[in-house]
């Protein structure tokens, strides 16, 4: 169990002062610029050794991403972008880091900007966050005025600006290359890869994107050392990571613990147990809609971490844990998600536009039984089709959660369907066409 | 280069090319909708995908994937047919396969890839999408539900025509291409969409549900309504041609055409002389040919040669505007004239009357000047290359113009509107003038409305004189361009259908100057301003402004009917071919020049046009370099005849009130003048 000590989100549930005041007493803006004394390269260096994956979900380690920006400034500026665009189900992490430890960010966004040679930084925040944009706007205006940030920034003699932009809502600007056509006022649709971002990324200029918590631990990995930071977790899966346990437990919350510490221990420890008991637990949702579901037999034993998880055809994703008990209705919970993909998918490319509604429409459909047993495995392989076959990944997430559903829960579905045929099920209000 | 294996067969490259372009060297052909060589890579119908040896397991889209050395790709892998047959279902569940009624079968690219990768049945048991359908204007019918949403057409409109107009709204499944406001597209190549969709979703609104790809006869032409001289085909059923499409010539028009060479044929079946005609009595009436011919033999019979006058119109073929000449000489008339807009011109060297930067050329250039012209009216497949150029060069090529203000879809510092801006431009301490110095290929394109002015030999030589001096003439840059807009005018002048030494030039023919006046489809001038007592022979295929004042009309032959040279504003000479019979009694022109010459005794020595041809050569040697880009620099520095001194302060005008009607086809043509009426000057755009 993390220790108090090691703890980085000091303010996670807003119990204290978020202004400056507050995040200096808790150890924030603390020799800031004696940290960027030791030059970018170091900084890179220090993060690469800590280990840290990035904590948006795809888990691509931060140091080394960090690193792929050019080591001189050549003729176009290099920004940094971080992703506020916090939209994925079951996660509400960087929610409370933006309202309740803004200076953690923002401190972070002038450390590695500087890391990487870049005078400017955008925040794109969700468009959902109002008070929470508004929260960071005053911890900007605050670091400006007490001379953290802007010219000469700590007085480390960088200069340094950064801008808060507000999106307008859209899921996919999450993805790191939509985001930055958002930015630069377009539709907000992913990018072709090559280029990355980090060779021609915002406004065409060396850009990285970063999750809010990512950036938002940098400076305390960097004053407190790698060595700390990879002390905690398991090898590859280093550190501390914040989990939104939602669902059906019994006190749903956002904790900070290490990774690799077992799922049943981080329910039952921070959140109260599953309601009616572990017993009662159906399934789990272990990082954010977009992963795979895993039954209790693997809840059971499951560890929290990027490694763990993927070994079980699962991820950890924003480490957003759902967790549903018995009572669930699976299938639905499933076809809400689908539903959810269907209306986020950008209609870029063709799998994702087209099967994206092909797959909820079947999805809602099961959910009555009103499908052919066959059907099942079309609905596997239409995902399959979807998988690896867009520009984004948003085609994946769409196309996951179902076939976590088809491996865990196929007696299930098959069971409504022949409910449907035999006549003993509920029937769905005749619909209309579309 | 860049090593690169396909499927085993080993290609080299060049660096920076995709992996789509190196299947296509080593022959393998890849599926593909929304990629298109000529636009900007979108990677979205995920169609081309294939397998890349050490590349991330999972099928690769070719079209957006640069190639490395020693890249190693297979396209037709178990892992490639089943992700392209995934797509090939995903675009096939949502389109209403309306194949037998729809204007794209079988020229569909979906179509086609759907014999390779599509199932037999559909698994899709669901409700399809429907969308409405979008208002584009007269020329492109849209039956959106059919779209696939691969975006070309987006991408053709804001990098091609250069008019952001069109976009995608909503997302996902939802996503419609359309234009927001609804409104006419304000294009002049609105109908390459029709080309470049590769479904039925944009097709020409005019040809809609006339025939099938299959039924069609195609014949390789040139077209004429504008001076360019794009590459077209011909496709005709019987007797009528039902629709005209590009020919690939990356020279001349890439692949693309302009609206009016596709649109105004509508305008072949109209208004058409089909029949020879004889004033009598006061009134034209239906004649035999024998009778016509008779009418003009007793005409010329004891006319002076210098009392004799001939007129050859824009649209007219070098073969026809040959026998005319050779008649008038055998007549003994000096009287010819080409030119009925009176441009000022000097035939003494080929330079001075051509576009010698060519249009492929104008991809070389860094700094362009406008001198009375609009080319996007005027030629909007050069006006679209100049904007080629101007992105290639993202968007820093500096365009300086002396013509009325007008959108031409690149960025234009418009200078003073008068001929003394080109004064001022000479001028050493002029910044524009600095800045075409600065250049290292600038060019200039003198329009013709520059040229059809009271001192239009004058901003001639000063146009020529100002290229001069600011470099734009060097032993292997010719930067100085006459933009003709009639397809005849340069045929005409490298024939020198020009009044010879004594003769009288257009204005001089015109108010009585003679008595027998000859207008080979000579259209463009008021026939009012011919004199009372002068007999008029009109030629021509289309009963506009000149028949209306003919004493005999002798129905000629349209540019799809008949096998003719023309010459473009480059001076690239082309031929077009014969593609339907001309209507009623109507004959090819130089046949009705040769019959006529037969009948008054005065028989031309030719029977073939071969033969016709042969002359050309002997006449101008040109003629006998077909399709051959003459891109060639200069040394000689002296100017063309005329006092740069003498230029005027007369601001220059626009040459036509609307891109639409400019000739006799195009003013016959219903669609064009749907056009006109849309596409006026002011037209109305409803508030967002």
């Amino acid at each position: 169990m993390l220790s108090d000590a090691d703890r980085i989100f000091t303010n996670l549930y807003g119990l204290h002062d978020w202004g400056l005041t507050g995040a200096r007493a808790r150890g924030d803006w603390d020799g800031t610029a004696a940290i960027m004394a030791r030059g970018p390269d170091a900084l890179v260096e220090e993060m690469k050794a800590s280990g840290l994956r990035g904590r948006g979900g795809a888990g691509f380690p931060t140091g080394m991403k960090w690193s792929f920006m050019p080591k001189q400034v050549g003729e176009r500026p290099h920004y940094l972008v971080v992703n506020a665009d916090e939209s994925e189900p079951g996660t509400c992490k960087d929610r409370d880091i933006l309202r309740n430890d803004p200076h953690k960010l923002v401190e972070g966004c002038l450390l590695a900007s500087f890391a990487m040679r870049a005078h400017v930084c955008y925040i794109y925040i969700r468009g959902e966050f109002h008070a929470e944009a508004q929260r960071l706007q005053a911890a900007v205006d605050q670091a400006y005025e007490a001379g953290l940030i802007g010219r000469n920034a700590c007085g480390s003699g960088w200069d340094f600006d950064l801008y808060v932009h507000r999106g307008a809502g859209a899921y996919i600007c999450g993805e790191e290359t939509a985001l930055l056509e958002s930015l630069e006022g377009k539709k907000g649709m992913p990018r072709l890869k090559p280029p990355f971002p980090a060779a021609v990324g915002l406004y065409g200029c060396p850009t990285t994107v970063n999750n809010v918590e990512s950036i938002a631990v940098a400076p305390t990995i960097l004053r407190r050392g790698a060595a700390w930071f990879s002390a905690l977790g398991r090898p590859k899966n280093t550190g501390t990571k914040l989990f939104c346990i939602s669902g059906h437990v019994n006190k749903p919350c956002n904790v900070e613990e290490e990774l690799g510490i077992p799922l049943r221990e981080l329910i039952e420890r921070y959140a109260g147990g599953v309601r009616g008991g572990w017993e009662n637990l159906l399934a789990v949702i272990p990082g954010g809609s977009s992963v795979p579901v895993i039954p209790k037999s693997i809840c059971d034993t499951v560890l929290m971490d990027f490694d763990s998880l993927r070994d079980v055809k699962s991820g950890l994703g924003t480490a957003a844990v759902i967790v549903m008990d018995r009572s669930t209705d699976i299938i639905k919970a499933i076809a809400r998600l689908s539903q959810f993909y269907k209306h986020e998918s950008c209609g870029q490319c063709t799998p994702c536009r087209e099967g994206t509604g092909w797959m909820m429409r079947v999805m809602n459909r099961m959910v009555y039984g009103r499908a052919e047993p066959e059907e099942i495995d079309t609905l596997e392989q239409v995902t399959r089709q979807i998988e690896g076959h867009t520009i984004c990944a948003l085609g994946d997430a769409a196309a996951w959660p179902i076939q976590g559903l088809i491996r865990h829960f196929r007696p299930v579905i098959e069971e409504r369907i022949a409910q449907y045929k035999s006549g003993r099920t509920m029937r769905p209000l005749p619909m209309a066409a579309e | 280069m860049v090593k690169v294996t396909v499927d085993g067969i080993e290609v080299e490259v060049p660096p920076g090319a995709n992996v789509l372009q190196a299947c296509e060297a080593a022959g393998k052909e890849i599926p593909r909708f929304c990629y298109h060589d000529r636009l900007s890579v979108a990677g979205n119908c995920r169609m081309c995908l294939v397998e890349i040896e050490k590349a991330p397991p999972k099928p690769i889209s070719s079209c957006s994937y640069p190639v490395a050395d020693g890249m190693v790709v297979h396209t037709d892998s178990p892992m490639v047919r089943a992700a392209r047959r995934g797509v090939m279902e995903f675009l096939l569940i949502n389109h209403p396969l309306d194949c037998p009624i729809c204007d794209q079968g079988g020229e569909c690219d979906l179509q086609d890839q759907a014999i390779g990768y599509g199932m037999d049945h559909s698994r899709y048991a669901e409700n399809k999408r429907a969308v409405k359908d979008k208002y584009l204007g007269p020329l492109v019918k849209t039956v959106m539900t059919r779209c696939i949403q691969c975006t070309r057409c987006i991408r053709f409109a804001s990098e091609i025509a250069g008019v952001p107009e069109l976009g995608a709204t909503s997302r996902g499944e939802n996503m419609e291409v359309g234009t927001y406001v609804e409104r006419a597209l304000t294009s002049e190549l609105s109908g390459n969409l029709i080309d470049i969709c590769p479904v039925g979703a944009l097709t020409s609104k005019p040809y809609a549900f006339v025939a099938r790809p299959w039924e069609l006869r195609k014949t390789d032409s040139i077209d004429v309504l504008d001076a360019v001289g794009a590459n077209i085909r011909i496709d005709a059923r019987g007797p009528a041609v039902l629709r005209i499409l590009p020919r690939v010539n990356d020279d001349v028009n890439e692949e693309w055409l302009a609206d009016k060479s596709r649109f105004a044929i509508d305008g072949l079946k109209r208004r058409r002389l089909d029949a020879c005609w004889v004033r009598r009595d006061g009134t034209l009436q239906r004649a035999t040919w024998e009778e016509a011919f008779d009418a003009i033999a007793m005409r010329l019979d004891g006319a002076t040669g210098d009392r004799i006058g001939a007129v050859a119109g824009n649209l007219v073929d070098v073969e026809s505007m040959l026998a005319l000449k050779d008649l008038m000489a055998t007549l003994g008339s000096q009287n010819l004239d080409c030119r009925q807009d009176g441009a000022a011109v000097d035939v003494s060297r080929r330079d001075f009357y051509t576009f010698n930067t060519t249009i492929a050329g104008i991809e070389d250039a860094d700094a362009v000047l406008l001198v009375g012209t609009n080319p996007r009216h005027e030629a909007p497949l050069i006006n679209a290359r100049i904007r080629k150029r101007w992105l290639a060069l993202s968007g820093r090529m500096p365009v300086f113009a002396v013509a009325p203000h007008a959108e031409l879809t690149y960025a234009v510092h418009w200078l003073e509107n008068t001929p003394r801006a080109l004064a001022t431009l000479a001028d050493e301490s002029s910044d524009v003038g600095r800045t075409l110095r600065s250049a290292k290929r600038p060019m200039l394109i003198l329009g013709q409305a520059a040229l059809t002015r009271p001192d239009g030999a004058a901003v001639l030589a000063a146009s020529w004189q100002l290229a001069a001096a600011t470099g734009m003439m060097t032993p292997d840059w010719h930067g100085f361009n006459v933009l003709h807009t009639a397809a005849a005018r340069v045929g005409a002048l490298d024939l020198r259908f020009l009044p010879g030494p004594r003769g009288k030039d257009f204005t001089g023919m015109l108010g009585g100057g003679v008595d027998v006046l000859w207008l080979l489809g000579a259209d463009e001038f008021d026939p009012a301003r011919i004199g009372r007592n002068t007999f008029v022979i009109y030629q021509g295929h289309h009963g506009d402004h000149g028949a209306s004042r003919a004493d005999v009309i002798l129905p000629g032959a349209a540019y799809t009917e008949k096998n003719g040279t023309y010459v473009n504003t480059e001076g690239r000479v082309q031929r077009g071919f014969f593609a339907t019979y001309p209507p009623g009694q109507a004959r090819e022109d130089w046949k009705i020049v040769r019959a006529l010459s037969d009948r008054i005794g005065r028989r031309l020595p030719y029977d073939t046009i071969e033969a016709v041809r042969a002359r050309m050569e002997q006449l101008n040697p040109v003629f006998a370099r077909l399709d051959i880009s003459p891109h060639f620099g200069v040394s000689d520095m002296t100017p063309p005849a005329g006092d740069p001194s003498a230029i005027g302060t007369e601001p220059f005008l626009p040459l036509f009130q609307t891109y639409y009607q400019t000739d006799a086809i195009s003013r016959a043509s219903p669609t064009m003048a749907e056009c006109a009426a849309i596409y006026r000057p002011g037209m109305a755009v409803a508030a967002e």
